[in-house]
């Protein structure tokens, strides 16, 4: 998916060609896996239901005359191989079919979620990592102290907690103080800045629980690597230099621990992705969580397995994003 | 000779246990753990299942707690203890379930890409990497939907996404396990593919298994309640997860109805915490890197 002119390298160009492959064959992977997910999202919402049209009218009264349209509307009703080629043609166009429910394009549904849910994962993101590497860098570096112990307790305690049973009891604790669901009160002026209020107040509950379910992930990873680097070498001849307890901290152990922990930030996107499902339904947050609640009710599958497509396959590029940004910042992996 | 080889693993087992007992928070996790589980095999023979109908719901709606009910009432008068006490059963049945199917599916995939090697191996360990990266209530989510509701669908959509991260940490024991040479040796005598991995590699990859499933374990329990919060349960069983969908489809967070959403969420993290408990413990003593002297 990214950069294409990456997945042909050349072997005359030396030294950079050991880098060039390394990068190529994560893409070339990467795409591999997305091709995967095309498929399985077909597999799952096509072949195992047998007759999708019975799974979505399941509990409903609908004549046979009424099955038969919403056959021929979704085209269920054609030879199994030109539905598949009519699925991956539409994909890359993105076209991903029309919701049973909204009578939309699921595509159109998808395009006005994606920002909400970007806006509030990125936002749950950043502050967890900030937080969780903070404090995995203290206890760390004070192994056992009361303040190592009671962090990684309570790190411990909201890794525990499902998500929306969080996201339930603050809003209960906290009343009337921060809006219980929505995104933005329809009563707001319309000019910027009482928007962007209006929507960061209604995002206070919904980030504060993504952020206490998601950051112990982040504070263990980084304690348990930078536990690893503690009795290196290096950090004694720092020391011996006659670098201050915290220079030694800053300068050298921590840049070494950070790099596996700056991989793993991204590979648990995918379970930040989860925590939104549950924190939007709860919330009511308009974003994509949202929508794939929504869609389970029916089921509505076409906009099922939109969401599926768009979230598994978003995931799999944050991987290969991950793999990249490695190269970047090992310089051994960059010299090799 | 086999008499020798179990009695030094029932040494290794001792000691194992001697570590782990002097772990504080193991060995509390694990104590929760077996009253938790006594609580609920205890459950039908304590108290009466028919509570747990709505239409004999003894009674009014959203009771606070009192000496009648401890625990109050839900949105149909029915008692949140017994609930919560019946719920826990649904949930440990099905965290363990899916636990061991999981479990076992990364066991067999683990074993078999490192024993057998070639494309085998190349195509088990893309798969695996593929699982890893999918987000996989996503994909539990998915399956649950497509399938009929059941106990049965949910934990199968929970053992077949979570398989990934045991298939992987068996597959490097197993590969450390092979490249030394008894095994070698155990090959030149004739030993098969059965004799080899049955005899040498599963006794020393389970006990990194065992670890991993008490880790996994929390995990299914998450899932569990997630799925059934979501609505994708078995509709006519009581698990946390079904709880709190009831919680929040019926606005007790409005109703101030804490006693309906205390129980069920605090069973989850109980369960939960004590399992990562016992599995950190147990990480402890069979890693002595991460042991506590410098």
């Amino acid at each position: 998916m990214t950069a294409p002119p990456l997945v042909r390298p050349s072997p005359r160009r030396g030294g950079g060609s050991g880098l060039l492959r390394h990068v190529a064959g994560k893409v070339g992977g990467a795409l591999v896996s997305l091709a995967a997910v095309v498929v399985l999202g077909f597999f799952l919402f096509r072949l195992i239901p047998g007759d999708p049209t019975v799974t979505m009218t399941r509990g409903r009264q609908v004549d046979e005359a009424q099955i038969a349209e919403l056959r021929a509307l979704h085209g269920y009703d054609r030879p199994i191989v030109e539905q598949f080629g009519k699925y991956v043609g539409g994909l890359l166009h993105g076209d991903m079919g029309t919701s049973l429910f909204y009578r939309r394009t699921v595509a159109e549904l998808i395009g006005e979620r994606v920002g909400p849910t970007l806006l509030l994962v990125g936002t749950s993101t950043l502050i967890a990592v900030t937080l969780g590497l903070w404090l995995g860098i203290r206890g760390a570096w004070r192994r056992d102290s009361p303040f190592d112990r009671a962090s990684t307790g309570v790190a411990l305690v909201g890794w525990a907690m499902p998500a929306f049973w969080l996201g339930m009891l603050l809003s209960m604790v906290t009343g009337n103080l921060f809006p219980s669901g929505g995104m933005r009160f329809s009563s707001t002026p319309p000019d910027f800045w009482s928007q962007a209020l209006d929507v960061a107040h209604h995002m206070v509950l919904p980030c504060l629980t993504l952020i206490a379910v998601v950051y112990a992930q982040y504070q263990l990873v980084m304690r348990s690597s930078l536990l690893e680097e503690m009795n290196a070498d290096y950090l004694t001849t720092a020391r011996a230099k006659g670098l201050r307890d915290d220079q030694v901290r800053r300068r050298h152990a921590v840049p070494n621990a950070l790099l596996p922990t700056v991989t793993l930030v991204f590979l648990h996107i995918g379970l930040v992705v989860t925590g939104a499902i549950t924190v939007e339904t709860v919330f009511s947050w308009p974003g994509l969580g949202l929508l794939t609640y929504e869609a389970l009710a029916g089921p509505d599958l076409p906009l099922l397995q939109g969401t599926f497509v768009v979230l598994a396959g978003s995931v799999i590029v944050m991987n290969v994003l991950a793999d990249l940004l490695y190269q970047v910042l090992d310089p051994r992996v960059r010299a090799s | 000779m086999t008499s020798i080889v179990w009695q030094r693993r029932r040494a290794a087992v001792g000691s194992t246990w001697r570590e782990f007992t002097r772990n504080r928070g193991g060995l509390a996790g694990l104590v929760v753990l077996g009253v938790v589980v006594v609580l609920a095999l205890l459950a039908p023979l304590v108290t009466d299942a028919s509570g747990l109908d709505v239409t004999k719901a003894a009674g009014q709606r959203w009771q606070s707690p009192s000496a009648e009910f401890w625990f109050g009432t839900d949105h149909t008068g029915r008692s949140v203890l017994l609930l919560t006490w019946w719920g826990s059963r649904i949930s440990l049945l099905i965290g363990l379930t899916a636990t061991v199917l999981s479990v076992a599916i990364g066991t067999l995939v683990g074993v078999t890409a490192a024993h057998f090697g070639g494309w085998l191996s190349a195509g088990l360990m893309w798969v695996t990497n593929f699982f890893l990266v999918l987000p996989s209530l996503v994909l539990a989510i998915a399956l649950s939907t497509v399938l009929p509701r059941g106990i049965g669908t949910i934990v199968l959509a929970i053992g077949v996404t979570s398989w990934a991260s045991t298939a992987r940490l068996v597959r490097a024991q197993t590969l450390s396990v092979e490249a030394r040479p008894f095994i070698e040796r155990a090959k030149v005598l004739g030993g098969g593919h059965v004799h080899v991995i049955g005899r040498h590699v599963l006794p020393a990859v389970l006990p990194l298994v065992f670890v991993n499933t008490t880790l996994t374990v929390a995990n299914a329990i998450v899932a569990e309640a997630t799925l059934s919060f979501l609505g994708l349960g078995d509709p006519s069983m009581v698990s946390w997860g079904s709880m709190l969908r009831a919680a929040n489809l019926h606005g007790a967070v409005s109703q101030r109805a804490w006693w309906f959403l205390l129980p069920p969420g605090l069973g989850v993290v109980v369960i939960v915490l004590a399992f990562t408990l016992v599995g950190r413990a147990l990480e402890t003593v069979l890693n002595p890197r991460l042991r506590g002297d410098r």
